[in-house]
């Protein structure tokens, strides 16, 4: 296996362990954990598409990776605020019990 | 591939795991931890320093204290009563193995075409600081002013209703 491929699985494993906790999580939190990981493995695929390029001069990968952790800190200040708000409303962070976006 | 890599993979993959897994929301945000380190560490081993350190600042140092504080803040660190996982988990899990079986497919069937230069790229931070500041202005510009509207929308969306207003 070459180490591009090999850090792409590795990705590939960390985005799906992440979208399997988005998907079947209870806590609201959790959910954005599990995007969070999400992220982190697209990041991951960045970093070693630029490491293993022909033109790792352009920095364009770590480029991309920086702007891209920049956006999911925003994310997840949003996200969080979001789940603080809707906790305040509705008492719980369970997704099974939140079904009404109307308060 | 160095036995250093799938070292630092596994440790990602595994913090990744619990941080799915675990019962005690806390310990999952802990077990995150883990898994953004082990993120970070193979940045490092890949030859992109800014990243890494970039990665430890944003998401051990601020993300992580952040998820702690919005659990804390709810009531997520009590153990909870009913089942950790939703009603409809069978069919989330089946979603993600079908979504590793096509990317991990598709990696191994194109392994052939995909690059691999052996000599490990430098990216000195002083020349990421060239790039930012030279063809990569604009977009840097451009998160400022996304962290500014973030953070200004997150304290307004989390501030607290006042009683009887609507």
């Amino acid at each position: 296996m070459t180490p591009l491929a090999a850090s792409l699985l590795v990705a590939a494993l960390m985005f799906s362990i992440g979208l399997a906790g988005a998907l079947t999580r209870r806590n609201a939190i959790l959910v954005l954990v599990g995007i969070e990981l999400m992220l982190n493995a697209a990041n991951l695929n960045l970093i070693a598409f630029w490491r293993y390029s022909p033109h790792p001069e352009a920095l364009t990968g770590v480029m991309f990776a920086i702007f891209s952790i920049a956006v999911a800190a925003a994310e997840a200040a949003v996200g969080l605020g979001l789940v603080i708000a809707i906790y305040r409303h509705y008492k719980t962070t369970d997704l099974d019990q939140i079904n009404r976006l109307k308060g | 591939m160095s036995l250093v890599f799938w070292i630092l993979a596994a440790i990602a993959v595994l913090g990744g795991l619990a941080a799915m897994l675990l019962r005690s929301t806390v310990h999952c945000a802990l077990a995150l931890t883990v898994a953004f380190a082990g993120i970070a560490l193979l940045f490092l081993n890949l030859g992109a320093q800014f990243a890494g350190f970039v990665q430890i600042l944003v998401y051990v140092g601020a993300v992580a204290i952040l998820l702690v504080f919005a659990i804390l803040l709810t009531r997520g660190s009590e153990p909870p009563t009913h089942g950790v996982f939703s009603t409809t988990w069978l069919a989330g899990l089946v979603i993600a193995a079908a979504v590793f079986a096509v990317l991990g497919s598709s990696v191994l069937s194109s392994q052939r075409m995909l690059p691999h230069e052996s000599t490990a790229p430098a990216a000195p931070v002083v020349e990421i600081g060239q790039a930012l500041a030279g063809p990569y202005i604009l977009p840097l510009e451009m998160i400022a002013v996304l962290l500014t509207a973030a953070l200004i929308g997150a304290v307004i969306i989390a501030l607290h209703e006042k009683e009887g207003e609507q």
